[in-house]
């Protein structure tokens, strides 16, 4: 999926994070700020990765900033991120790419 | 067949906002029976994407510990509704609730998409169940033929909101401007054997307001109440669980019409009181209401 224009997901409420995708022709930069870095900022970095490589997103400059988000928010919030940056509109592939 | 979870228990049906993540992640903590996964009203117009990816991911990840989860998607009036339906469906809900429902049409429009999805994302046929809000005055005025409208249909619940402002008509608290169509709607509903659910009580300052509210629709017949607030659900989980006296006396009915029907004999007094088959379902919703509360010591 091409990222085509710089888009925003999520909140900076709690338990939730805000993703925020840029265009890019460097591959995948991934810059991640979280108060529990420490304990889960390698999980939360495989997470979001995993889910621009199900998107097919090979070239994004991506920030998280976390609040404490669980796996199925970090994914949700990356995806919406995504699709609004592709300016995709079509059906969603429930089961498929998004999982 | 039936789906099983056709009848299930349904006091309380909180609902939460999918735009939210710190609402979705854990409610179950407050043991409602139901919550009600939100992507119409209470999400903004330019979220409602971020919703839907939250909700599925939610319903794939999230155990909810036997809370039924049910999808409110948006109104058939908009292009949201088809996608709410493929994502709740996919995700694993339990069941859908259509709002602003105003015909049996409506449901049977929505049930199609069910079907459709339950297919594309190989969930078994039927599964997925329908509840319809009633919010306006046609809605109201069709609601037998709204609930003879679909198998899969368990429940019709009155939307208090929309239905006033329909009615031009403001909110009293006292409920008078609710009464015909709370008494039409669970007439039409125990006709057709599926359940009713009364509109949400807004104002949390007013607990004493809200506790009478639900007296009132308990007494009517109503199967639960919406709920915005988890410091609702005790109070509305309190009056629907049935008081010892009514427990014994349920207790007696039911043994007794098994023992008097073995007998041939049709008509008989439990403590006083005439009792026929009339009273047996009744008797077993309070025991099954006993056994919902935990409060059930017995063997029945």
């Amino acid at each position: 999926m091409e990222i085509k224009k710089t888009a925003v997901a999520g909140t900076l409420e709690s338990s939730d994070c805000m993703v925020t995708i840029e265009p890019s022709a460097k591959g995948l930069e991934l810059d991640l700020e979280s108060a529990v870095i420490r304990q889960y900022g390698k999980r939360i970095a495989e997470v979001a990765m995993e889910t621009l490589g199900r998107l097919g997103v090979e070239n994004a400059r991506v920030s998280i900033v976390d609040k404490g988000a669980l796996d199925c928010t970090i994914k949700a919030r990356v995806e919406c991120a995504v699709m609004r940056s592709a300016e995709y509109e079509g059906r969603i592939g429930w089961g498929g790419v998004i999982k | 067949m039936t789906n099983p979870n056709k009848y299930r228990l349904r006091r309380t049906m909180m609902f939460l906002n999918c735009q939210k993540p710190g609402l979705i992640k854990d409610p179950y903590i407050y043991k409602p029976d139901s919550i009600m996964l939100d992507l119409e009203d209470a999400v903004a117009e330019r979220e409602k994407d971020a919703a839907r990816f939250s909700l599925y991911h939610a319903l794939q990840e999230i155990d909810y510990r036997g809370v039924e989860r049910v999808v409110r998607i948006n109104g058939l009036d908009t292009d949201l509704w088809r996608e709410d339906v493929r994502c709740a469906v996919a995700g694993g809900c339990d069941s859908i609730r259509i709002p602003k429902t105003e015909t049996a049409d409506d449901v049977r429009t929505v049930e199609y998409a069910i079907e459709e999805a339950e297919r594309e994302f190989s969930r078994p046929a039927g599964s997925v169940l329908i509840m319809a809000a009633l919010e306006s005055a046609r809605g109201v005025i069709n609601a037998m033929s709204i609930c003879d409208s679909s198998e899969r249909l368990f429940g019709i619940a009155l939307s208090g909101g929309d239905y006033s402002r329909d009615l031009q008509i403001s909110i009293s608290g006292t409920g008078v401007e609710f009464m015909g169509a709370r008494q039409h709607m669970i007439i039409a509903a125990r006709a057709a054997k599926i359940q009713c659910f009364d509109t949400v009580w807004t104002n949390l300052d007013d607990m004493e307001g809200f506790r009478k509210e639900v007296e009132v629709i308990h007494s009517m017949g109503f199967d639960g109440k919406s709920i915005i607030n988890p410091r609702q659900i005790p109070v509305v989980h309190e009056i629907y669980t049935p008081k010892e006296k009514d427990i014994i006396f349920a207790e007696k009915v039911i043994r007794e019409i098994d023992d008097k029907k073995a007998k041939g004999i049709g008509v008989f007094t439990v403590d006083g009181k005439m009792i026929d088959i009339a009273f047996y379902d009744g008797a077993k919703r309070t025991i099954a209401l006993a056994k919902a509360s935990g409060i059930y010591k017995g063997d029945l």
